[in-house]
């Protein structure tokens, strides 16, 4: 099976690898996968007091663009509103990857694990999510 | 030549390069000035000379598996020589019955074989392994039935390297009077192997995971007794009826000289390529949360299969990039499922999907053992410190206590 070059970039350096105090009222945690499905997703994001996500960590149990999907996530969210990186798509991960079909999974979990972390934040906050856009699953 | 040859090959069970001595012998068989006849035509010197040269390869072939010349039909591989055996008995014994028993870990070449009497109207039992690879002859005896015709089991198990106990098989199914079909793709070689003792009814063989070229294959077919199969290939009425065109005199020889050599080195090089196996796994296993799948006893010097905890397989072998070996995980198939042989010695899924195979065999030396095991073991260590799992498992978070998301 043939890599990306981006693909290999990410998995060979990955960005933002690790894990941040999942008890911080600014951080939100996103776990998604599973084990026997051979992949599993930790995206950790923290907000600054203006809510705009200042730093994102992951780790990924998974393939090479499991690796390279969430790596290259925490780099999209960083800067970002929480609903602006709500608005994240699975597509665009896989354009800026060129992932094959046969991959679209790994983007599709990532962008649930955005999501994820984003919905753990909130309700830390107390706050109510907006109405969800529909994942491309 | 160095002994740490770039990419290094530890995949020895998907295919073996060509042993020199073979592709000579092979070259020697096919332009003007060479061996080029056809072994069918009777009156002229060419092709009585490619006659000679496949009786003599007939001989090398049988000898190594104590058979009688007369007893191997030549095939494409180990795939025809399958469906032919399965196929060609239970068709010409459908009268008697039309069960078949199997196993779960056997090659897709046998299980679709399988799969496609069944759509037309045999039944066919699968049975379950022991968790270490291994059939329990009691089950097989117990899963026998009236209308039993064909037991089909491998001799070695491709993905895990387990070795059957053939001979308790055969004793079994001979004292039924039922026809016992034996894959051995993976055991020339590395098993000895003798079809009389073994009560062994119907062998599939191939040239390819033994020095020999692609392409190539054999079955053994018992004469005494007889046992009958309906041919799949129709033609020329070639290999008594069995197997139908031109005999391909290059690759016939290349069998020929391969499982020659096979037989007279077997026991050297197993010692030798035990030791390296031995060393590989020595380098590995006091790392934490590896597991060895299969039996590690009857198994076959050259295979170790090995699930690294927490780590994805794909992932592994893409940080292996100087190293040739296959995993069991989803992501290397099209199925995206993990291995059916693994999930049937009750792996769960995550360690399936965390196993390497490493085939050792007959170029690997030691130097590519021990750059191999470094290698190894930095992957593991990098893609732990990059896994949630690792992490949990660190914290002493029970994984099977966890509600995930399956998706």
């Amino acid at each position: 099976m043939a890599y990306s070059d981006k693909v290999i970039d990410h998995y060979e350096n990955p960005r933002n690898v690790g894990k941040m105090d999942a008890d911080d009222q600014n951080v939100g945690t996103g776990m998604v996968g599973a084990p026997a499905c051979g992949d599993v997703m930790r995206l950790q994001i923290k907000v600054d007091d203006n809510g705009v996500i200042e730093d994102a960590k992951f780790k990924t149990y998974g393939c090479g663009s499991a690796i390279a999907s969430s790596s290259l996530v925490t780099e999209m969210v960083k800067g970002k509103t929480l609903d602006e990186a709500a608005a994240i798509k699975n597509m665009e991960i896989v354009e800026e990857l060129a992932l094959p079909p046969v991959k679209i999974h790994c983007s599709v979990l990532a962008e649930d694990a955005i999501a994820a972390a984003i919905a753990d934040l909130r309700e830390k906050r107390g706050e109510t999510a907006p109405a969800k856009a529909e994942s491309a699953a | 030549m160095s002994n740490l040859n770039i990419p290094v090959y530890l995949d020895y069970s998907a295919t073996t390069p060509v042993d020199e001595r073979v592709a000579k012998a092979m070259t020697d068989c096919l332009t003007l000035q060479g061996n080029f006849g056809n072994p069918a035509s009777r009156s002229h010197v060419f092709g009585w000379k490619a006659e000679d040269a496949v009786v003599e390869a007939r001989k090398n072939v049988a000898d190594l598996i104590g058979a009688n010349p007369k007893e191997i039909v030549w095939t494409s591989g180990a795939t025809e020589s399958d469906n032919l055996a399965i196929k060609g008995a239970a068709h010409f014994y459908s009268s008697k019955g039309k069960h078949i028993i199997t196993v779960k870990t056997e090659h897709k070449a046998v299980l679709d074989t399988c799969r496609q009497l069944e759509r037309e109207g045999f039944e066919v039992t699968y049975l379950d392994p022991e968790d270490n690879g291994l059939v329990d002859i009691n089950k097989l005896a117990a899963a026998i039935r009236d209308d039993t015709t064909v037991v089909s089991v491998m001799h070695v198990n491709n993905e895990i390297g387990v070795i059957q106990d053939i001979a308790a098989i055969g004793a079994l199914t001979r004292s039924k009077g039922i026809i016992f079909h034996v894959d051995a793709a993976q055991s020339p070689g590395k098993v000895a192997i003798d079809v009389n003792a073994m009560n062994v009814d119907l062998m599939s063989l191939c040239a390819h995971k033994v020095y020999g070229p692609k392409g190539i294959g054999a079955l053994y077919v018992r004469r005494k007794p007889r046992v009958r199969i309906e041919a799949q290939i129709h033609g020329g009425g070639h290999e008594r009826g069995m197997r139908s065109g031109t005999l391909a005199t290059h690759q016939i020889v290349g069998m020929g000289e391969s499982f020659r050599i096979a037989h007279e080195e077997m026991d050297v090089e197993n010692a030798r390529v035990e030791a390296l196996r031995d060393r590989l796994y020595n380098g590995l296993k006091d790392m934490e949360e590896v597991y060895v799948n299969g039996d590690l006893e009857q198994r076959i010097p050259g295979n170790l299969n090995i699930s690294f905890n927490f780590v994805e397989g794909e992932s592994l072998m893409m940080s292996l990039k100087d190293i040739a070996v296959s995993s069991g995980s989803a992501c290397t198939s099209d199925s995206l499922e993990p291995s059916y042989v693994l999930r049937a010695l009750g792996r769960n899924d995550e360690l399936a999907h965390s196993s390497l195979r490493f085939t050792l065999g007959r170029f690997t030396t030691p130097e590519e053992v021990d750059f191999t095991i470094a290698e190894v073991r930095k992957a593991v260590e990098k893609l732990r410190d990059l896994s949630p799992l690792w992490d949990m498992f660190k914290d002493g978070v029970d994984l099977d206590s966890v509600q995930w998301a399956a998706h």
